[in-house]
């Protein structure tokens, strides 16, 4: 059965990179949760207050262009953010999310159409519905399902080492 | 139908022979790369995973570089644990003030021609200088390679780009990648391979090419490769067999993209504030005040570019309110730009001459600006807030670019 949420979105631009996700001066502290309040703060250094567990980050092209920091997809998850949309995500950012359970949607249209604080409604592997209009969303393939189901390549590497 | 340089690597690394872009496939992996800043995580992981020895210590590589010297309380932890990570798994390839991993991954001989090779460094590309396969990669995955020795991979599409001619005095291959991620804009090579050829690149050294597949992540590309030719073999000390001149690719393989260059239409060109893709030529720009000036980096700190920026800077001086930060790539250029006489051109011309390392280009330490402040830099990105904080202008350039505009206090074009 295909997973419904709704949420509250927050609206980004094209090329978001991994230095305005989570910037390189905090990434020696020593935790995720430690670098939470300067997530997205070269860029709006009041949104990761604003976000609250289950908002929905939209953007638009490339998100998550830049360095291959782990960080960046970790924070967005410890700010409690469902998951990301953007027109398209580049590739380190991509696989880090998929192995730390992030969820990510391609869905280049939505983003001309909304502003912060809009609803949308969310249904994992086929569709987005905003404002009324329906944006259709493609599924994932199976060998990343794969590393999802297992919760994560951790999971699955202690799986793999009968940990689990 | 021939093949891309990037499925015949992928053929080679694994036996499937007929493997091609689009399948996902499992690589053994020749080498990996781990940086100061990441390792406290790729141990936690590694462990948490449940392992408890490396595949195959005498393949992992531990470097020191972008935290050092500390600048930062917490920066000492991660030596402290990367040396327990080493000690305790048995790690002898550890560099811990030797210079940037990406200068240091190719220049100490770590990788080879045709091998595959992952960092947790996104500017892990750069070894494809050499004709390797590399990426970077997150320390998830990190840990995974290192309990296991492979990795899953898509085999990208390929992106042919044909660059002939000879260049211009005052061009330099810095010039000629950052025309290239202009016309391809940053995320115009996502999950791509780029293929270099043409009578341009195979007249460029070896340190010239590594600049070009250093910057390929910035079009998004996974990977930059360049044949393996006689520089390539010198370089790295291996003998160049006719099996490693088969790793090319051929003209009858399927390329999603073709660009052509001639090499004596390119020139000076910047990137401009604040995206890698923003190329704007110098002389546009030309006379614009700026504060400083950064030589150095895993894209523009060899012998080479330090050698091109004295040959501006004899007998000059760096104009009075710039200054002039210089960077060595490594202590091997640090030593050679010593004992050549640049570092006494450099540092007669004003120049501040740090150690080798990430230094400013990660924003850390050594010359980090404040609101309104302009740079010209000869690093890989002009990210919002990169150098220091997001009201910063950074204008990437070539180190010919980079000496003229510290000179002049002004954004020069270099002649």
């Amino acid at each position: 059965m295909a997973e419904t949420f709704t949420a509250r979105i927050w609206v980004l631009g094209d090329d978001i990179d991994t230095d305005i996700v989570i910037p390189t001066e905090y990434l020696a502290l020593k935790t995720v949760n430690d670098m939470r309040p300067y997530a997205f703060s070269p860029l709006r250094p009041e949104l990761a207050a604003q976000i609250r567990p289950g908002d929905v980050i939209v953007a638009g092209s490339n998100f998550g262009c830049g360095s291959s920091r782990e960080q960046a997809p970790e924070v967005i998850k410890a700010l409690g953010v469902r998951c990301v949309i953007a027109g398209s995500f580049a590739r380190i950012f991509f696989r880090n999310a998929i192995n730390n359970g992030l969820l990510l949607i391609e869905c280049p249209a939505l983003r001309a159409d909304v502003e912060d604080g809009d609803e949308v409604a969310v249904t994992v592997g086929k569709e987005i519905v905003c404002k009324g209009k329906t944006y259709p969303i493609a599924s994932l393939s199976d060998n990343l399902l794969e590393i999802i189901n297992a919760g994560g390549l951790v999971k699955a590497m202690r799986r793999r080492n009968g940990l689990d | 139908m021939g093949a891309t340089f990037i499925e015949k690597l992928i053929r080679r690394n694994t036996g499937l022979n007929d493997a091609k872009a689009g399948d996902i496939v499992t690589v053994n992996v020749d080498r990996v790369m781990i940086h100061d800043i990441f390792i406290p995580f790729v141990k936690d992981k590694f462990e948490e995973m449940g392992f408890t020895r490396l595949w195959d210590p005498d393949k992992v590589v531990l470097i020191y570089d972008h935290l050092v010297p500390a600048s930062q309380l917490d920066d000492p932890r991660h030596h402290r644990i990367g040396n327990e990570f080493a000690a305790q798994y048995g790690l002898t390839h550890v560099h811990r003030s030797d210079g940037i991993c990406h200068q240091l991954m190719t220049e100490a001989g770590y990788v080879k021609p045709g091998d595959v090779v992952f960092g947790t460094d996104s500017h892990t590309t750069t070894y494809g200088c050499v004709g390797a396969f590399s990426s970077g990669i997150g320390y998830t995955e990190m840990a995974a390679i290192l309990g296991t020795g492979t990795l899953w991979v898509k085999i990208p599409e390929t992106i042919r780009i044909v660059i002939d001619g000879v260049l211009p005095d005052n061009v330099a291959s810095k010039d000629v990648i950052l025309r290239i991620i202009g016309d391809l804009t940053a995320a115009g090579a996502s999950y791509c391979a780029l293929e270099f050829s043409g009578s341009c690149v195979e007249a460029m050294s070896v340190s010239s090419r590594m600049t070009m597949s250093n910057m390929a992540v910035e079009a998004g590309a996974k990977c930059a490769l360049f044949t393996p030719d006689e520089k390539t073999a010198e370089y790295c000390e291996v003998p160049l067999t006719e099996e490693l001149r088969t790793l090319h690719g051929d003209d009858d393989a399927r390329y999603i993209r073709t660009l052509h260059y001639q090499a004596e239409e390119l020139v000076p060109v910047l990137a401009c504030p604040s995206q890698v893709d923003k190329i704007r030529p110098v002389s546009e720009l030309a006379g614009l005040e700026i504060d400083q000036v950064f030589l150095g980096s895993c894209t523009n700190g060899r012998l080479e570019d330090l050698m091109a920026a004295a040959e501006i800077l004899k007998g000059h001086q760096v104009a009075p309110f710039v200054k002039l930060i210089v960077t060595p790539a490594s202590r091997k250029v640090y030593l050679q730009a010593l004992e050549n006489g640049t570092l006494d051109i450099l540092a007669a011309a004003g120049a501040i001459i740090t150690h080798p390392g990430c230094g400013l280009c990660c924003g850390r330490t050594g010359g980090i600006l404040t609101d309104g402040e302009r740079v010209v830099a000869t690093n890989n990105r002009n990210f919002l807030g990169r150098m220091g904080t997001s009201k910063v202008e950074i204008f990437l350039a070539s180190p010919a670019t980079a000496a003229a505009s510290a000179i002049a206090g002004r954004i020069a074009v270099p002649e």
